[in-house]
């Protein structure tokens, strides 16, 4: 059965079927993209668990040639490096279709197109043909426009323009990269990325492709200084369209870096080492550094998103196994960490009606179960060992201070920063005497509750039986490595 | 039988019986009548098309060789054929409620595709020239239809106009070349021109007048007015056809008869795409009547066309002739909704279009398809056509003209996308359901079932297109 095409088009299969319920019908819409996220999820966990980390290669392959004169084939596999992709997507798409469970405006709409995105991520992740790649890539940002623009903050329209406009001169540049690697495959040229991986380049074409690959990548990662669209798209999204956003969305960045950029032109990956090293150190600093100030809580988390991003990037940088296995780690605990806490500061503004942290004081007492979760959550995001997030920030140190110290101290450093931040928010939003505006309000309860629990039993998990996930990281990561001679 | 073979233009007779059948049936039939006249084109169109298709395989030339079926004419006749056939179906509402002239309309409508069926088979410079007039003087009229409409006068006027001058430069263009090679028959101005001052004018003053056709800058300032003044259906008409008609006599012309200088045009025909893309797609930024911005946006599109023509090769022909293709289905499923929003609501403004999504949702969809499609987003056809072209452009060495279209696309993105943000994301003024109507409904299905499923299996057009180009660059 061919397990990956099913669960990047159940999906899709989902948006049809809710497109076609009458628009009367509110609960039909939201039933069924629950059911058919659960049914990717469920087929993304038969293939993790079904596959094999010691075994090399990729599996649950598929290729079928699709534009024979092009050399462009409908080729979908899975290895280390995408499979916790793939799973994170589907869990967290699942996730936010509960965490939308009480979405008001146009729901039939707004399930269809989460749904209708779902496929276009899925894609990315599993696609191993470069022209593929980038057709899901661009199936990913009309569905986001329409999210952000319709379901949005005040300033919606504004934001969503501006991500789709980034974005698409990122991709244009992506695919300048692209045609250009095309062009030097051995004729008759082909898109396989897998084929890609095992060719040499000649060192000046290598490094100027590189480059243009790399834009792409950094818009949407996001690298200082293309990071200006996510703050916006960020605040003005609606809570569950923050959740994928940060939480799937800029692993699109991070999983293009490493699979195309670092695996498929190892030796100009190098030559630009110290350079992504001090955008990532960069990235952490200023993100960690901006989110101190911000009075907004969203925008806060936002900013964080991006510090703890230069993580991955640092790993990147450093290129060694260990370091790289880290990067590869810290995408899918940062998107588990980062979409509880946005998830969590939807539940907060649902209740208070504001996301300034100025006003809001003293909210644990109402909201204990809330207030817990979101403790956690700040814990698991500034590394505290048993958590996933130090699994995944320790190995990306460990892996990097050989070969870049100075960059890995000062990216270390960041980690105080964002302690700082993270627990003087909760002390000024939960903590501290009651505010008598709060008194009326009430805890998470109903549906509300699963993601937030499911998401902090992931995130413990993971941080007391990392095997669980770094068997599978590492086994992607080792082809990278050989290729690198590292 | 090379001298008279009137069998190979069975397709253009055909046009030509079924648009005086048109004319008469105009004369007899009642006022209420006239509903049939579009349905009876449509159906009759079936029949040039047929021909088309059936003489498609006989690569012969006839009226001592002036005439030729080949892949390229037979590929861009169907085009036209099918062009008139959608704009015809999305018109019957709109034009039986501005004028009583129906027939006339419909039948000037053929007869522009007559001309431009022959202008795809015309292999000598005259008989390109009387086609291209027929095609030009029928589109003038269609433009300047609505007698009482200043607007439609307006651009009628301005088309005629300019088109005059723009013709006069194609004549002087090919005076010049008759001066120099003693001949219009296009394979013997090959073997005699000879690169020099005269061919290189003549070059220049042929770019301009075709330029004009295809709108490329700096000979499009005809579009947005004509665009914008003309009646809708005419619009779509010239958006779709007669810039296809423009592009098929650019390639035959240049890579037949101006082969001697093929060390220069593909230079000169980058420079203009890289220009007209970039004019284009930066004019349609601020506009807020959506005929303009089509306009606008169709100079753009023909900027990117245009890049087809920046190598002397087949690949990149092939890519110009698909891109074509793509274009055409994807500009008549947009013009198709936009007739529809002009006929109802009387508006071609982009206020006018909010919250369409909710008034009238199978069109809002139909539309952003086509919209996306030529943003270039897949699985689309504008998608594969973006790719198709800019890979064989990028396989001649144009990296920088491929650079410059892909910013442009993602410039471009904003003003389609405005057209999505209006219908989409606004709130409807009234919400009412806007009625439909079925032959429009069925032309905009049409266009964008074809965009869909070009986008989801190019291959065999792609093919189609590569056999088209080896007509001329074999």
């Amino acid at each position: 059965m061919p397990m990956l095409s099913a669960i990047i088009f159940l999906p899709l299969v989902g948006a049809i079927a809710i497109a076609l319920t009458p628009r009367e019908n509110v609960r039909a819409p939201r039933a069924i993209a629950a059911l058919f996220s659960a049914a990717s999820l469920a087929l993304s966990l038969v293939v993790f668990f079904g596959f094999r980390p010691g075994q090399a290669g990729t599996q649950f392959v598929e290729k079928v040639p699709w534009v024979p004169s092009l050399g462009v084939s409908y080729f979908l596999g899975v290895d280390g490096l995408n499979l916790p992709m793939v799973v994170l997507t589907a869990l967290l798409t699942f996730l936010a279709v509960l965490a939308s469970w009480r979405i008001e405006l146009r729901p039939k709409e707004y399930f269809a197109i989460l749904l209708l995105l779902e496929t276009g991520v899925l894609g990315v992740f599993s696609a191993l043909d470069l022209a593929l790649f980038f057709l899901f890539w661009e199936v990913e940002l009309i569905p986001m426009y329409l999210l952000i623009g319709i379901w949005g903050g005040p300033r919606r329209e504004y934001a969503a323009i501006k991500f789709v406009i980034y974005t698409l001169l990122g991709s244009a540049m992506m695919l300048v990269g692209i045609l250009a690697l095309y062009f030097r495959t051995p004729a008759p040229h082909t898109f396989d990325m897998l084929a890609m991986a095992q060719m040499r380049w000649e060192p000046a074409f290598a490094s100027a492709v590189f480059l243009f690959l790399f834009f792409g990548f950094a818009v949407k990662l996001p690298v200082f200084p293309f990071h200006t669209w996510l703050p916006d798209a960020h605040v003005e999204a609606p809570t569950a369209v923050s959740v994928l956003l940060a939480g799937v969305l800029l692993k699109m960045g991070a999983y293009g870096m490493l699979r195309i950029n670092v695996g498929i032109l190892p030796d100009a990956a190098k030559q630009y080492a110290l350079l992504i090293g001090i955008l990532a150190v960069i990235n952490v600093l200023y993100g960690a550094a901006v989110s101190m100030v911000q009075k907004d809580l969203k925008a806060m988390v936002a900013f964080s998103s991006i510090s703890h991003m230069g993580y991955v990037l640092l790993g990147m940088a450093a290129l060694s196994y260990v370091s790289l296995s880290g990067a590869a780690l810290q995408m899918f605990t940062h998107g588990m960490i980062t979409g509880l806490l946005f998830l969590l500061v939807g539940s907060v503004y649902e209740r208070t009606h504001t996301r300034q942290i100025g006003e809001m004081g003293g909210l644990a007492p109402r909201m204990p179960l809330l207030a817990a979760v979101f403790v956690m959550a700040g814990l698991a995001s500034l590394g505290l060992p048993g958590m996933a997030g130090f699994i995944a920030e320790f190995t990306v140190f460990v892996g990097s201070f050989p070969s870049i110290p100075v960059l890995t101290i000062l990216g270390a450093a960041g980690i105080v920063v964002t302690a700082g931040y993270l627990l003087w928010m909760l002390e000024r939003v939960f903590f501290g005497p009651p505010n008598p505006r709060f008194a009326t309000l009430g805890d998470a309860h109903g549906v509300e509750v699963v993601p937030l629990v499911a998401l902090v039993g992931i995130i413990i998990l993971i941080g007391v039986y990392p095997a669980l996930l770094t068997d599978v990281v590492s086994s992607g990561i080792a082809p990278l490595t050989a290729r690198l001679g590292v | 039988m090379q001298q008279m073979n009137f069998v190979l233009l069975a397709p253009e007779l055909a046009l030509v019986a079924l648009a005086i059948l048109l004319v008469v049936l105009d004369l007899v039939l009642t006022d209420k009548g006239k509903v049939v006249l579009p349905f009876v084109g449509v159906l009759g169109l079936v029949v040039p098309a047929g021909l088309v298709v059936a003489l498609a395989s006989r690569r012969e030339t006839s009226f001592f060789g002036t005439f030729v079926v080949d892949d390229l004419a037979s590929f861009f006749k169907i085009i036209f054929l099918v062009a008139a056939a959608l704009v015809m179906l999305a018109s019957v509402d709109y034009i039986r409620r501005r004028t009583q002239y129906q027939g006339e309309y419909y039948a000037t409508i053929l007869f522009s595709t007559l001309g431009m069926m022959f202008m795809a088979s015309g292999r000598e410079l005259l008989t390109l020239y009387v086609a291209l007039e027929l095609t030009s003087i029928s589109l003038y009229i269609m433009a300047g239809f609505l007698k009482k409409d200043q607007g439609s006068t307006e651009a009628g006027l301005k088309y005629l106009l300019l088109g005059a001058l723009a013709s006069t430069s194609l004549l002087y263009g090919i005076a010049i070349v008759y001066g120099a090679t003693g001949t219009t028959f296009l394979p013997d101005i090959a073997k005699r021109l000879t690169v020099g001052l005269p061919a290189v004018v003549a070059m220049v003053m042929i770019a301009a007048g075709f330029g004009f056709k295809v709108a490329a800058v700096p000979f499009h300032m005809w579009v947005p007015d004509v665009y914008q003044g003309a009646p809708t259906s005419t619009t779509a008409f010239v958006s779709v056809a007669s810039k296809a008609a423009g592009f098929v006599v650019v390639l035959r012309v240049f890579a037949t008869a101006l082969a001697p200088l093929a060390g220069l045009w593909p230079a000169l025909f980058a420079v203009l795409a890289a220009v007209t893309m970039t004019v284009g797609n930066l004019g349609a930024l601020r506009q807020t009547n959506v005929k303009r911005l089509m306009g606008y946006s169709s100079v753009g599109q023909a900027g990117y066309a245009l890049m087809g023509l920046a190598a002397a090769t087949a690949a990149t022909s092939a890519g110009l002739i698909f891109f074509i293709l793509a274009y055409a289905l994807t500009n008549l499923g947009v013009f198709a909704a936009i007739i529809h929003v002009s006929d109802r609501l009387e508006s071609d403004e982009l206020a006018a279009y909010e919250g369409l999504a909710r008034r009238a949702p199978l069109l809002s969809l139909a539309m952003v398809l086509c919209l996306l499609s030529l943003v270039g987003l897949p699985p689309l056809a504008g998608f594969w056509s973006k790719v198709y072209l800019f890979l064989s452009v990028f396989g001649q060495g144009q990296v920088l003209l491929v650079i410059v279209a892909l910013l442009n696309s993602a410039v471009a993105a904003y003003y389609y996308v405005k057209i999505v943000h209006s219908m989409y994301l606004k709130p409807a003024p009234i919400d009412k359901p806007l009625p439909g109507n079925l032959s429009l409904g069925v032309a905009l299905a049409a266009a964008t079932v074809g965009v869909v499923v070009i986008g989801l299996a190019p291959s065999p057009f792609m093919a189609l297109a590569t056999s088209a180009a080896g007509a001329v660059f074999p």
